[in-house]
């Protein structure tokens, strides 16, 4: 997994509430066995006509947020099913950071596992960042994960919250799959004991 | 100092293998449900790191998100993709000694139907699946729910998910439901009241007379739907009905040790004076029959509504349920009952149960579906079709008019060829009315299955009380 410790980049609005998980990847594109080349399919179904050519509406295919690495959305952002070919298709594109008022849970936690920064910040706040963002390719944030600090091109600084095991996975590019082995002993035991209390298991 | 505890509480204290001191823990996982779509790139990362499945025996999988549902699928899966899925589900499951039920095998079907079943889920237990309605297996009491594909590698490789843990929420259906309501209509109704982001952060226990009456069938379609309401997991603690659906089920304990799991099984349920974080309590008496208008589970009205207007939302559900009405190509105003419908699809991880048939069967029997209209039941397994062919019920759908389809998730999520085509409207006992989750521009209304098989019949969103 990339490391993430601080990125400067544009920051594209999605203002919409419950962008669910069927919008950021539709379900044609999950038949895949591998986790890259996902990004083409990005919003696929809000980004191309049916003609498969670009809808120019779409924030993403405007040219000022073409490479855009963060999104600034609404409320409930990766809303539905627990598919990780949803932050698989938001790193394949370049996005980084997602910052919204809330997440879905199982989304914000996949998100972690891929090298990609979700952040919770209070609605007036992300109000703020939507209203920068309109800046266009000049609406470049810094989000710097080591000091839990965003910085919007007006140079406000907006503090935000990380579980401290999540910020070190991160911070690190931490496989943590790794740092469980390493607790291998701890599970033994456990199930030694589980064996004895509920061997029907 | 209480020692009060949730139902949540014990099973969590139950699994904890590790705590460190952030308390980030690892909980261990009793059962790991597998299917084809959320799991390849998993078994590639063992692989790649030569590591093993560390329970074999605890690992269960089964291929359901694209098999095909026609009756000739012997022949095989056309669209290439989806073949090499179910191609690497069946060389996984091998290569890693787990069990599996492949698409030639009866009791093959939705993984959250099989699971129950075969009694593989029992109560107490943690489940997990790469799917967000592993939360069906709360129905026994069963702390489960859905992961990503990184997670489903690390309990491949561990039988632990690191974990914090979640707040308690406690949603209460107080009374009796009135006819023609179902446990579809709970859970709807519930979403309906708390938004889908109500749950997030929570595990919600159900409870109260409404739930208690609930057979396992309906307390699965209840727990199912905790995830549109936010929440990873839903519970309802177990009773005799549990136990009774439990009993002589293929992995259920025998002899000595069904004895011993039931005494356990018997301590799970919140201590008198234990704390929710959050209390939501319904009235039994107050839900209808409901359906969904827009596209977020949280769009539901009783069926005796009118389609709402942008302008009775606020905040950013302004601008979403104007999307949404243009959408669903929808008017304000419009009773919901005049809604024409183009296709019923009865079936899902939801509502694919051998009640849920019953209950749609019921009021199709000896009538034939609008003229036009395109109908189809998936049975959520093998067994299920079994068994409702031997009651019959195979008999009346087909009557009816609706096509008879073998076991599979379907046009719940249209992975296989089950879709809807741009514009089309469908009444489905699914879970989720997204834009385009039918099929691209494919238009949802979630009901329960009595409701689904009332539009059938009429060819518009119906009352299904009024057939009754």
């Amino acid at each position: 997994m990339d490391k993430f410790t601080k990125i400067t980049g544009v920051a594209a609005p999605m203002p919409l509430i419950n962008i669910d998980t069927d919008m950021i990847i539709p379900k044609q594109f999950l038949k895949t066995i591998k986790r890259s080349g996902l990004g083409k399919n990005l919003f696929d179904e809000m980004r191309y006509n049916d003609d498969g050519s670009e809808n120019p509406d779409f924030v993403l295919n405007k040219p000022a947020y073409r490479k855009a690495e963060i999104i600034v959305a609404g409320e409930n952002f990766g809303c539905g099913s627990s598919r990780e070919h949803a932050p698989w298709a938001l790193l394949d594109f370049g996005i980084r950071c997602v910052i919204a008022p809330s997440f879905a849970d199982i989304f914000y936690g996949n998100c972690f596992k891929n090298g990609i920064l979700p952040i919770v910040l209070p609605q007036e706040q992300v109000d703020i960042l939507l209203k920068e963002t309109e800046k266009g390719e000049n609406a470049r944030i810094t989000v710097d994960l080591e000091a839990q600090e965003i910085t919007t091109p007006d140079g406000e600084v907006f503090a935000f919250e990380v579980d401290p095991f999540k910020k070190h996975c991160l911070l690190n590019g931490l496989d943590d799959i790794g740092l469980t082995m390493e607790k291998l002993d701890s599970i033994n035991a456990y199930e030694q004991k589980a064996a004895v209390e509920r061997p029907w298991v | 100092m209480t020692t009060a505890k949730t139902l949540y509480d014990k099973i969590w204290d139950a699994h904890l293998a590790h705590e460190a001191e952030d308390g980030t823990c690892l909980l261990y996982i009793d059962r790991h449900l597998v299917h084809e779509v959320t799991s390849p790139q998993a078994f590639e990362g063992l692989r790649m790191a030569g590591r093993d499945v560390h329970s074999p025996d605890k690992t269960i999988a089964v291929p359901d998100h694209n098999v095909p549902t026609t009756l000739d699928r012997e022949k095989g899966i056309e669209n290439k993709e989806s073949r090499i899925q179910v191609e690497a589900l069946d060389k996984n499951a091998h290569d890693f000694g787990i069990h599996y039920y492949p698409v030639s095998d009866i009791r093959q079907g939705i993984v959250h139907i099989v699971g129950p079943e075969q009694g593989w889920t029992l109560p107490g237990m943690t489940v997990v699946c790469g799917d967000s309605h592993t939360a069906t297996h709360g129905a026994f009491g069963a702390l489960a729910h859905g992961i990503g594909t990184s997670e489903v590698e690390h309990v491949l490789a561990t039988q632990t998910l690191i974990q914090k843990k979640s707040k308690n929420m406690k949603v209460e259906i107080t009374g009796k439901l009135q006819p023609g309501v179902t446990a579809k209509d709970i859970t709807l109704a519930v979403i309906g009241a708390t938004g889908t982001a109500g749950g997030t952060g929570h595990v919600i226990e159900y409870c109260g007379e409404a739930i208690r009456d609930l057979s396992m069938e309906g307390r699965m379609t209840v727990c199912n739907m905790a995830i549109e309401g936010g929440a990873r997991a839903g519970l309802i603690a177990p009773d005799e009905k549990t136990f009774e659906y439990v009993k002589g089920r293929p992995h259920a304990p025998k002899g000595a040790q069904w004895e011993a799991a039931l005494a356990w099984w018997k301590t799970l349920f919140t201590d008198e004076g234990a704390e929710f974080d959050k209390v939501v309590t319904l009235r039994g008496e107050d839900i209808s029959p409901v359906v969904t208008w827009g596209t977020s589970p949280e769009d539901v009205l009783p069926i005796t509504a009118t389609v709402p207007s942008p302008q009775d939302f606020e905040g950013g559900k302004v601008e979403a349920v104007q999307r949404a009405l243009d959408y669903m190509g929808l008017t304000p105003g419009m009773p919901l009952t005049d809604i024409a419908i183009d296709t019923v699809f009865i079936g899902s991880c939801t509502n694919g149960r051998i009640e849920d048939l019953r209950a749609a069967a019921e009021i199709l029997k000896g009538k034939k579906i609008k003229e036009g209209i395109r109908a189809m039941v998936v049975p959520g397994s093998g067994l299920v079709r079994a068994q409702a062919e031997e009651e019959g019920l195979a008999d009346i759908f087909q009557q009816a008019g609706f096509e008879w389809r073998l076991a599979g998730c379907s046009m719940c999520l249209a992975m296989n060829p089950d879709q809807l085509s741009p514009g089309e409207r469908c009444a489905a006992t699914s879970n989720r009315n997204f834009e385009g989750r039918q099929g691209k521009g494919g238009r949802t209304h979630l009901v329960s299955p009595a409701m689904a098989a009332a539009a059938a019949l009429t060819g518009h969103l119906t009352d299904v009380r009024d057939l009754m």
